[in-house]
């Protein structure tokens, strides 16, 4: 038994990272940021409009939440449907209650699929991303360049002409990327993505076609990891939350402003006997001394001085 | 393969010789942070994929850089302010990769132990010759980097060989912590026949085996590990035990989750008799102290003897 030689090989074994796409830079050692009018932590809650076709290939791999059953499976369609038409505006009525402005992520496919909820997100000003075109759609490296290219257009054009203003922001469905994912939204004129969880604080990300700023949506206090993938009941969630609001407004005392972010899907966290617990979080949050809510963009100007 | 490597004999939890850690104290209590590295884009292993996804596996590679940009310095800072020295379960590259780490540790006079060169490069598959070029490989980095030769091993993502302990004992280690048949330390037969043992590592304890495999919620891994102690101080009275907790910056260290491990160490090193220690000093201590009295009764119970052994009271 032995392996190929190249096992052994180790061709990227030195200082830094083992890639070129950003510099090996630890949170505790650069400057501190300041949040506006003396804030500790920046509060930033988005919310994920997404759909989850019923004919789903599942290409390279089923998007976490996708179909699970024999086609048609109506029941997770249905259910992911849920969010769209009960759940977010459930959501959105929390949000005013606590003066939230969040930011929505949303695949392509929901301009034409729901026109009446894009009009909302629209009306209410608040920050829009692009979410690929639907949740079947992965950008992965099994795509030919231009295919991919096209498919970063394709959402992005069906976004910015429904929602009527530029779209600065990207989050992969299921967070997945090809090799070149990067730098084929910076070409398109992408200012930053969301698919990274190494930092919590914004970084720049070296592309082909310059910088994207890389800016932390947590994936581990997402509710679909923490609900859905680790069976954590809803009260744990508040928990964790709420013990990561503590701990990050601590680390901002000395360190400098830090960013509380909650990845949400309104076909989860949109359900009757879960909004309360959302509600439960965000005024344990907003109650907070110190803690001022705040949309990406406005997040990656501050740091970019 | 085989049923049983018979690294170790059946030695039964009861009528041990007794176990006094120094100061009197009863359990050794240790904490490993794993510093590790993984590769976006490694070679392929014909036995073990390294990524779920296919490359890159953004979602995996960058929580784990999480752990080296932002959560090594809150866990060193948390072990620090509980006077604990981190064990380190180093990825040798780490060394270069990240020195300043690697420096930060050893400032704090860490202990420092060999996990391989990359927790992407698994033993699977491996020659021996292969094997041992790259348990000496990492060996030779860490004390190139830290001016400390390790004393013990956890094989890179435990991925192990027939030989894996054999190998390590050659090149000179004294303590293995990839085997979990037991809550004191216990000799580890190798063929060349050194005075080789097992640590107790805890792979219950484990952040990772917690958060990922078992998917528990982080209030109670908090609640587990202070479960976990107050069981094992109790029966250190008898004979000491050996507590370890191993971490992984990229768990432990998220904003939601380092409270239950300081809530741990809080609670724990507020106790008397409790040894906080390093794996290294646990080993060297049992090879000096026990080792031989332990493998007499191993050797007596192994033949079914049932009798109380002379080594019952305080030695």
């Amino acid at each position: 038994m032995t392996l190929d030689p190249e096992f052994l090989q180790y061709r990227r074994r030195g200082r830094g990272m083992d890639h070129d796409r950003y510099e090996w830079s630890r949170l505790h050692e650069r400057e501190p940021v300041n949040w506006p009018d003396g804030a500790r932590l920046a509060l930033w809650v988005n919310v994920c409009v997404q759909f989850f076709p019923l004919n789903q290939r599942g290409e390279p791999f089923a998007p976490p939440g996708g179909m699970s059953m024999p086609y048609p499976d109506l029941r997770h369609f249905s259910l992911r449907d849920y969010g769209n038409r009960v759940g977010i505006f459930r959501m959105l009525e929390v949000f005013d209650r606590f003066g939230l402005k969040p930011s929505f992520a949303v695949n392509g496919a929901m301009v034409e699929r729901a026109p009446y909820l894009i009009s909302v997100l629209r009306e209410r000003g608040d920050e829009i991303l692009a979410h690929g075109w639907d949740m079947d759609s992965l950008h992965h490296g099994g795509l030919a360049p231009e295919e991919e290219s096209e498919l970063i257009k394709r959402s992005l054009d069906s976004l910015q002409g429904a929602v009527g203003s530029e779209v600065r922001g990207w989050l992969s469905p299921a967070r997945n990327e090809s090799p070149l994912t990067p730098d084929l939204l910076a070409e398109q004129g992408l200012c930053w993505f969301a698919d990274w969880v190494n930092d919590d604080m914004p970084y720049r990300f070296h592309t082909r076609a310059g910088d994207l700023w890389a800016v932390p949506l947590s994936s581990e206090l997402e509710d679909r990891f923490v609900l859905m993938q680790n069976l954590h009941s809803e009260d744990s969630w508040v928990d964790q939350v709420c013990d990561a609001c503590d701990f990050l407004l601590r680390e901002a005392d000395t360190a400098g402003g830090r960013i509380l972010s909650l990845n949400l899907h309104p076909w989860l966290m949109g359900q009757p006997h879960r909004i309360g617990r959302l509600e439960a979080a965000l005024d344990y949050i907003t109650s907070q001394p110190g803690v001022r809510p705040a949309a990406p963009g406005e997040l990656i100007e501050i740091c970019a001085g | 393969m085989k049923a049983d490597l018979a690294l170790y004999d059946y030695w039964p939890y009861r009528d041990r010789p007794r176990i006094v850690w120094p100061g009197g104290a009863r359990l050794a209590f240790w904490v490993a942070p794993n510093i590790e590295f993984y590769e976006l884009d490694p070679p392929a292993n014909p036995y073990r994929k390294p990524w779920p996804r296919p490359y890159p596996d953004v979602g995996g590679y960058s929580i784990r850089d999480y752990g080296n940009r932002v959560g090594h310095e809150r866990q060193m800072r948390l072990l620090e302010r509980y006077g604990v020295r981190g064990s380190v379960s180093l990825s040798a590259a780490v060394c270069e990769h990240h020195p300043e780490i690697v420096d930060a540790c050893a400032e704090r006079d860490w202990e420092f132990f060999s996990h391989g060169i990359y927790n992407t490069r698994y033993t699977y598959g491996m020659s021996e010759e292969q094997e041992r070029e790259m348990i000496l490989d990492a060996m030779d980095t860490i004390e190139k980097h830290t001016g400390q030769r390790p004393a013990g091993y956890l094989a890179p993502a435990l991925s192990h060989s027939e030989h894996t302990m054999d190998l390590f004992a050659e090149a000179g280690g004294i303590y293995t912590c990839d085997l979990f048949h037991d809550d004191q330390p216990t000799p580890v037969r190798v063929r060349g026949g050194q005075r080789f043992i097992s640590i107790p590592y805890s792979l219950e304890m484990n952040d990772t085996i917690a958060y990922v495999v078992n998917r528990i919620e982080p209030r109670r891994y908090g609640r587990m590990l202070r479960d976990n102690f107050d069981r094992l101080y109790a029966e250190g009275e008898i004979s000491g035990t050996v507590m370890c907790i191993p971490t992984h910056n990229y768990q432990v260290s998220c904003p939601h989750r380092l409270h239950a491990l300081e809530q741990a160490l809080e609670y724990i090193t507020g106790h008397a008799d409790v040894w906080v220690t390093t794996g290294r000093e646990i080993a060297e201590y049992f090879l000096d102290h026990y080792h031989d009295a332990v493998s007499e009764d191993i050797l007596r119970k192994r033949e079914g003897a049932q009798e109380v052994t002379p080594m019952k009271s305080n030695p």
